[in-house]
């Protein structure tokens, strides 16, 4: 392989020599590439392919089973309505984990930047981006030791109210939100504060000499500035959350049932495959959905960050 | 507004640490019950040495973050020189190829390659994980050697070629060093995506081979114990020390660049 890097280098200089061991460069830009694209393929767009062949077959091909062709797996959505409240329930705590990301994310972003600054800042946005460098699991178990009943609210809350009832939260949806906010919060602030660093304050000064308002400078200054942030940050927290399914077992218990669970279901417990992908491609299809009704919104994004 | 702003960093702060904290405090408290008053002890620690299940579970989890460090470094390495050093047709759709990885939520690659995986007769287990690790690597790999490739300049490997050098050598005494940098970071951030994945692991995980997030959520869902917080613990610390070699390491990098 690094044979062929060098052939294509040599072509790349240009020199004398190159004549001597000619070697079309397309063949060392092959070499370079394809032990990549062949993992991907094995690894990633081979599975998404046979996955989309199971959502179309009446059982798992394996063994004697003689699988035939049917829609019917799509259509468990319309003859078992509860799978569209699962859907909705999915969406739901994706809107709300990112919606709440993005108003706490942009907000510590700007008091990032206000509050301080130098060794500080970096100091204060280090210890911000610690905790997502922690196990996923590990932080979603930890909200367990919060919420539970007889948990570290509890006793908190009990240190100043002796015999006060537990507030129970685990098991409950805002108990996952809460746990789904703290697992991607950092990730929201990160891509925040990138983009507020590049606001020159130069122009909010002119503004406000100028006679701006706070709320006028954060409509027309620091939110469209902003923008390719908090659409980065959204696209990272929503396409986890929408399929998340640790979580919701986890924090949810049997209020949990979101598409995720189900599919894992389908996969580790009923063992009917088919189905299951077909649930998968429903998902991938809603976020697809998803991403074209705010492409609008999103393409803005992608302006703004070729200005920048 | 400052104090009103360092009033809300330092609530984002509590929020954020306060459940972690709380969770390590559990992890040297004696009771198997999580019970107060809190009675300082490292019985869950000493617990973990004779659990061979989650040793042996660690133990897979560091040998496929390694290979899944070195593998996607390699082969990352590789693709990033071509795709940012040359010019070819369908660049751009190659570079769009990277992004399903690490756009398409997990359950559904996690699920696909289970089904294609068992499918095709390539099974589950070690060598099912780390493909999977590996192929949600390889985008990270790429885009990080990529951004320490635009900082070494394409002459100075053409400057040590017309005084002599073979591209071959010229690559690797040149451009190399120079690089070494953004290839550690890249390594290092590999192996932490790879220590750090649960739901591929999770559907690719046998009865026999598992890695240690695997464990731990199978672990929480039987219920909770004093001594998930303990291994939980230990998993912290790791990943605080590894976070501080990457910043040390992108430190270097920085003032290499900057030479």
């Amino acid at each position: 392989m690094q044979g062929e890097l060098a052939g294509g280098g040599l072509r790349q200089a240009r020199s004398g020599r190159s004549l001597k061991r000619a070697m079309p460069v397309w063949v060392g830009t092959l070499a370079l590439l394809l032990p990549t694209y062949l993992w991907l393929t094995l690894a990633i767009f081979l599975p998404l392919l046979g996955m989309l062949v199971f959502s179309f077959l009446t059982k798992a091909p394996f063994g004697n089973a003689k699988p035939a062709f049917t829609f019917d797996q799509y259509l468990a959505f319309v003859r078992q309505p509860y799978l569209i409240d699962v859907a909705w329930t999915s969406l739901r705590l994706a809107l709300v984990t990112t919606g709440l990301c993005m108003i706490l994310g942009l907000a510590a972003a700007m008091a990032l930047k206000q509050a301080a600054s130098g060794r500080a800042r970096t100091i204060l946005f280090m210890l911000i981006i610690l905790p997502f460098w922690t196990n996923g699991l590990i932080r979603i178990f930890s909200w367990t030791m919060v919420l539970r009943e007889g948990g570290f609210i509890d006793m908190v809350i009990r240190a100043f109210w002796p015999g006060a009832p537990s507030i129970g939260l685990l098991y409950s949806e805002p108990a996952i939100i809460i746990g789904l906010v703290h697992g991607y919060l950092p990730y929201m602030i990160l891509t925040c504060f990138i983009s507020l660093l590049a606001i020159d304050d130069d122009l909010i000064d002119a503004a406000r000499s100028l006679g701006a308002r706070n709320y006028v400078i954060f409509g027309k200054i620091i939110l469209p500035l902003a923008l390719p942030g908090l659409i980065s940050g959204a696209v990272l927290t929503f396409v986890p959350v929408i399929g998340c399914f640790m979580e919701p077992r986890i924090l949810g218990g049997r209020v949990g049932v979101t598409m995720g669970t189900v599919i894992e279901d389908q996969f580790t417990s009923a063992f009917n495959w088919p189905r299951g992908a077909a649930f998968s491609f429903s998902m991938l299809a809603l976020v697809l959905v998803v991403f074209a009704l705010f492409s609008s919104v999103l393409r803005q994004g992608g302006i703004a960050r070729e200005d920048g | 507004m400052t104090h009103v702003a360092r009033a809300f960093l330092l609530g984002v702060l509590l929020f954020l640490y306060a459940p972690i904290i709380v969770m390590v405090a559990m992890a040297f408290n004696a009771s198997p019950l999580y019970a107060m008053p809190f009675e300082f002890s490292t019985r869950w620690f000493g617990a973990l040495a004779g659990d061979a299940v989650l040793i042996d579970s660690t133990r897979n989890s560091l040998v496929i973050a390694v290979l899944t460090a070195v593998i996607a470094t390699i082969l990352g390495t590789a693709a990033s020189l071509a795709l940012e050093r040359k010019r070819f047709m369908g660049r751009a759709i190659l570079r769009i190829l990277l992004l399903p990885p690490i756009a398409i939520p997990w359950i559904i690659s996690g699920t696909a390659m289970l089904l294609f995986f068992f499918w095709t007769g390539i099974g589950r287990g070690f060598h099912a994980m780390l493909i999977g690790h590996v192929a949600l690597a390889i985008p990270y790999v790429v885009l990080v050697v990529g951004t320490g490739l635009k900082n070494v300049r394409v002459d100075l490997e053409e400057a040590a070629q017309s005084l002599g050098s073979t591209p071959l050598h010229a690559f690797f005494a040149v451009t190399l060093p120079l690089l070494a940098p953004s290839i550690a970071a890249a390594a290092l951030f590999a192996f932490a995506v790879s220590l750090d994945q649960f739901v591929i692991s999770y559907f690719l995980a046998t009865p026999g081979y598992s890695t240690l997030p695997v464990q731990i959520y199978t672990a929480i869902r039987k219920g909770f114990t004093p001594e998930i917080n303990a291994i939980s613990a230990l998993l912290l610390g790791f990943s605080m020390l590894a976070i501080l070699a990457f910043v040390c390491l992108s430190k270097a990098g920085g003032t290499l660049e900057r030479r």
